[in-house]
């Protein structure tokens, strides 16, 4: 068992939960309101300095009465030990955790994904938004148990969705630096870029633009 | 293959001219294909031995892997679609000038191969148009090219009076470039992929 888990009950009582060692791995369970607390001393700490986040990622299980559960893969670069973090979100309440953007940036991209695979919200994060699917992607959360695996719509409804989603609709003109002389595009162009603005999806028969 | 025009007089010297013309024009673009490759997984590494000094592909006149569309004649959808990638490689198509052909590399692109779920467009010709479909996965070098030599055919056999054959087809008001019942049919589950959701 990882020393650091003896420091974690030590420093933080009643907020581990659990711990157990699985496959040499060991892993922690942490109180859902303080792991943001935790994290922060894990990295902060000389003797534990967990200073690189290998990992941000989610589990649903099969038993749907138990919590989903998001996991922390830490690693110390200097000490060369490895840890894995865990926090319990009952499924009955709602499920969003402190984002862990402000302790390691890298965590920005993995909390999105989080986000766009299970719709885990982060508490602060700059910039939650899906990452995987598209942004106008209306279908739920893939990785989750109720999802279907060809998901909810028709697959021409999906298709409809997709060809309407604008690539580029993640820059607004000003940011393409063509906003000042966009009056002079052709008109298809300029419907082009019109259209399928962020988080807007065309209605089937209204046409487009 | 010859739909014959109706403004086409049909006397013996202009029937004789049209087919050397088309021979001409057809001998030319069937020889000088310019690819634009679109590789997006597997199937791509299999195109680059294809290209590669082994098999080289240069010798059917596609030495030049245009990168731009706006010079490429035969878009090669090599690895599968994804529903994101699906406007991107509309808008490919959509930038390549007329004459232009599709090879569709692969059972992802053509059928969406054994990624029937939520993520994977099911055949890229629920998006594009597509004139060679090449099995397999990935298919062998040898199998992309039988399938190149299968669209030099196809291109032998066209003829300019034909004038539908280059004409676009933009997508409609609906953004789709199908009726809709079309590409549910398309996609339809089919072999193994008809079990898949069945729980263990
Ligand atoms: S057909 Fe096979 S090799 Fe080609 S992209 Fe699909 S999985 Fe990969």
């Amino acid at each position: 068992m990882n020393p650091s888990v003896a420091a974690l009950r030590e420093r933080f009582g009643g907020a581990v939960t659990r711990s157990f060692e699985s496959c040499g791995d060991t892993i922690v369970h942490v109180d859902a309101t303080r792991a943001i607390e935790i994290l922060r001393w894990l990295k902060d700490t000389p003797g534990q300095d967990y200073n690189y986040l290998a990992d941000i990622t989610a589990v649903e299980h099969r038993d749907g009465e138990r919590p989903i559960e998001i996991v922390y893969e830490l690693f110390s670069l200097t000490r060369k030990v490895p840890l894995r973090v865990k926090v319990e979100l009952p499924k009955a309440e709602e499920l969003a955790v402190d984002s862990a953007v402000p302790i390691w940036a890298g965590a920005n991209w993995l909390e999105r994904e989080v986000f766009d695979m299970f719709g885990v919200t982060f508490r602060g994060h700059p910039d939650l938004r899906r990452i995987l699917m598209w942004e106008t992607y209306a279908e739920g959360y893939p990785l989750r148990k109720d999802f279907p695996l060809r998901g909810r719509f028709s697959r021409s409804e999906q298709v409809r969705q997709a060809l309407n989603a604008n690539p580029e609709a993640h820059y607004s003109m000003e940011e393409l630096a063509i906003a000042n002389v966009a009056h002079e595009l052709p008109a298809e162009i300029r419907d082009r870029l019109a259209r399928g603005q962020r988080g807007v999806i065309p209605d089937p028969e209204g046409g487009r633009g | 293959m010859k739909t014959v025009s109706p403004h086409g007089s049909e006397n013996w010297l202009t029937t004789k001219m049209t087919s050397l013309v088309d021979w001409g024009v057809n001998w030319g673009r069937a020889n000088s294909l310019w690819p634009m490759p679109f590789g997006t997984a597997c199937c791509a590494i299999e195109f680059m031995a294809t290209a590669a000094s082994r098999f080289d592909l240069a010798r059917f006149g596609m030495e030049r892997m245009s990168f731009s569309p706006r010079q490429a004649d035969v878009l090669i959808c090599a690895g599968r679609l994804p529903f994101k990638l699906a406007p991107v490689i509309r808008r490919i198509y959509d930038q390549m000038p007329q004459p232009k052909w599709v090879i569709s590399m692969g059972a992802c692109a053509s059928s969406g191969g054994i990624f029937d779920n939520y993520a994977m467009v099911q055949g890229i010709d629920t998006v594009v148009p597509v004139d060679v479909y090449v099995p397999g996965c990935p298919p062998r070098p040898e199998g992309l090219l039988y399938g190149i030599g299968l669209l030099q055919k196809k291109i032998k056999g066209e003829t300019f009076r034909d004038a539908a054959i280059r004409e676009e087809h933009p997508l409609d008001r609906r953004g789709l470039s199908m009726a809709p019942e079309r590409i549910d049919e398309l996609s339809e589950p089919f072999g193994n992929s008809v079990h898949q959701t069945r729980s263990a």
